[in-house]
């Protein structure tokens, strides 16, 4: 019954918070109306969710969220740099193939995300099995590096997450 | 509205239009579609970031009220950003990309514009 009403909790309870940000004010109405919307979308999105995404251990989404938001803002000062101070021949831009070991369509969305909005890499395109992802890289002279830094740094937290 | 705060949204308000204007810039600068991509979903993000973190500071300090505007255009930014450059990407090497251009996959499949997926099974 309660998985009649609610067949994605954490889905109803982003709905109900999300509309109360865009309201902006907490008010009995406004929550009403807010859960009602977070009972009512996810009944009618769910045949789009044939897989629930499982979240192991909500405390390293924090962790990870923290992480990401601290690399977005050192990518930014150093494409910045890049742009500034170094002469178009002088940017080497690389492919880099990243094999991954994920394997939950949601976990690969996170990872392919993060590396566009981290430093110097913007993910291009999967392998057609989903088991490598193609990553363009601005500039290196370690591609491999790279390819280790992105396995180490996110891919490993996010098998820890969706696990 | 004293002094502190006012140079507190000011420094943010001037990191953001800088971190814009070298964005734009890059995109003038850098010589092909993938190395242009990364103008503007990296340093474009501080920008728009920048002025947010500075108008919530402008309603917390002045105003006296929380806003969670900001939070919601950052959730959504964050969503998106990816998303764009990820179909420039594709769209650019549909059409001026072939397979024989980008390292292999290390695996028995090709890249996925390149080559259809491998049958599902039943349970998926």
């Amino acid at each position: 019954m309660i998985g009649r009403i609610f067949p994605h909790p954490l889905l109803s309870v982003l709905l109900t918070a999300v509309w109360l940000g865009l309201v902006n004010k907490v008010t009995p109405g406004n929550l009403l109306l807010g859960g009602i919307l977070g009972i009512v979308v996810p009944i009618m999105t769910a045949p789009y969710w044939p897989r629930r995404a499982k979240i192991g251990r909500p405390l390293r989404v924090i962790e990870y969220f923290m992480i990401v938001l601290w690399d977005i803002v050192v990518a930014n000062v150093e494409v910045a740099m890049i742009i500034l101070f170094k002469r178009n021949r002088n940017i080497h831009s690389h492919w880099i193939t990243v094999p991954l070991e994920l394997t939950s369509p949601e976990a690969i969305t996170v990872l392919a995300g993060t590396i566009t909005m981290t430093p110097g890499t913007v993910s291009a395109m999967l392998a057609a099995d989903g088991s490598s992802i193609l990553v363009h890289c601005l500039h290196t002279d370690d591609p491999d590096g790279v390819r280790d830094q992105i396995k180490s740094r996110y891919e490993w937290r996010l098998r820890e997450i969706f696990q | 509205m004293d002094l502190v705060s006012e140079l507190l949204i000011s420094f943010f308000l001037v990191v953001a239009g800088i971190f814009g204007l070298v964005g734009s810039f890059g995109m003038i600068k850098l010589r092909d579609t993938m190395q242009r991509l990364h103008a503007p979903t990296k340093a474009t993000t501080l920008g728009v970031g920048g002025v947010l973190i500075g108008s919530m500071l402008y309603f917390l300090l002045v105003k006296g009220m929380f806003s969670f505007h900001e939070l919601l255009i950052t959730l959504f930014l964050f969503l998106t950003a990816p998303i764009t450059a990820n179909f420039i990407a594709k769209t650019f090497m549909q059409a001026n990309l072939h397979q024989s251009d980008l390292p292999g996959t290390e695996s028995e499949y090709g890249w996925s514009i390149y080559q259809d997926p491998p049958e599902r099974s039943e349970e998926d």
